[in-house]
């Protein structure tokens, strides 16, 4: 099993690298976004989250004050949650570290079907391929949603996220990977399927978030996603070319 | 399959480099399936700021 360790061991490094450096992005680009739609959600009365009972350690809104008392019972139905401050910003850092790992084990060992990833410029490439099958193409659909957006079924969405991802990642593999036309057809068919069939979408698109915040929380969750893929990509292109002790050419991973 | 020159696991045979990177990616996918799709409540919660960040469906 040398071939799994070393590739767990490759994962396990770029995916800590990424995941840190995701979780300090979002610490001051997405972060700071959610909590102040978790205003808007005590405001509204709506679906509440223990951590949003005391939103007014972070914000300032003077909503939060008046409804943070209402809110509190609401902490017994849903069960354990991280305390606002420090506790919850470190389970975000190791939810972002253990999630980059699991991506980052999902990109190696898709690489190494294709030969691997020979460099950090060559991992760059992969992680954009990763960018566009988890964060582009399921977010068309599904766009990014703070706390309090009207949604549709939960396990409606997850199926419909997933299959986008499958099928966006199995129509990049045969667009890069496969030197046929029908293929290549296929490949965009394959991409653009979901998008036909469509998401799952609420039943009314009235939201308490301003249309504003919503737009800069889509910004800011698309670029902090691209540099994650990025930089995921590269550092397994680094920890693999420290591994085998080689860099190996551009050409030698694109059959 | 022939694999690139430099390959990890240099004496692996192709069946078994097929298993072993396919038991990777399901680890893989196990790990970000529990974080980012588990309906757990607790889960959910320890990991809610992230599932937002990352447009994961959440709620």
């Amino acid at each position: 099993m040398t071939l799994f360790r070393n590739v767990v061991f490759i994962a396990a490094i770029a995916g800590l690298v990424a995941g840190v450096v995701l979780a300090c992005m979002q610490a001051f680009a997405t972060v700071p976004l959610i909590l102040k739609a978790e205003v808007y959600e005590q405001a509204g009365g709506g679906h509440t989250h223990d951590h949003a009972a005391a939103p007014a350690a972070n914000a300032t809104d003077a909503n939060a004050m008046s409804s943070a008392e209402p809110a509190a019972p609401a902490a017994e139905d849903e069960g354990w949650a991280p305390a606002d401050g420090f506790e919850r910003f470190a389970f975000n850092v190791v939810a972002n570290v253990v999630t980059g790992i699991g991506f980052a084990l999902i990109l190696v060992a898709a690489s190494e079907f294709a030969g691997g990833i020979g460099n950090w410029r060559q991992g760059l490439f992969w992680g954009l391929a990763g960018f566009a099958v988890f964060t582009l193409a399921p977010n068309l659909g599904l766009p990014p949603e703070l706390p309090a957006m009207p949604a549709a079924d939960l396990t409606q969405r997850q199926i419909w996220w997933t299959a986008t991802v499958v099928a966006t990642a199995a129509g990049l593999g045969l667009l890069a990977f496969r030197k046929s036309l029908p293929l290549a057809l296929l490949a965009v068919a394959l991409i653009v399927a979901p998008h036909i069939v469509g998401a799952p979408q609420p039943d009314s698109f009235e939201s308490p978030i301003p249309e504003g915040l919503h737009h800069q929380f889509v910004v800011a969750v698309t670029l902090t996603n691209l540099v994650f893929w990025l930089v995921l990509g590269a550092a397994v292109g680094v920890v693999r070319g420290r591994l085998t002790g080689t860099a190996s050419g551009l050409r030698d991973s694109f059959a | 399959m022939n694999t690139a020159s430099v390959s990890l696991g240099a004496s692996v045979s192709s069946q078994s480099r097929f298993v072993q990177l396919a038991l990777v990616a399901f680890l893989g996918i196990f790990v970000m399936g529990f974080v980012g799709f588990s309906h757990i409540d607790a889960v959910h919660n320890a990991a809610h700021d992230y599932r937002h960040s990352m447009a994961f469906p959440c709620h």
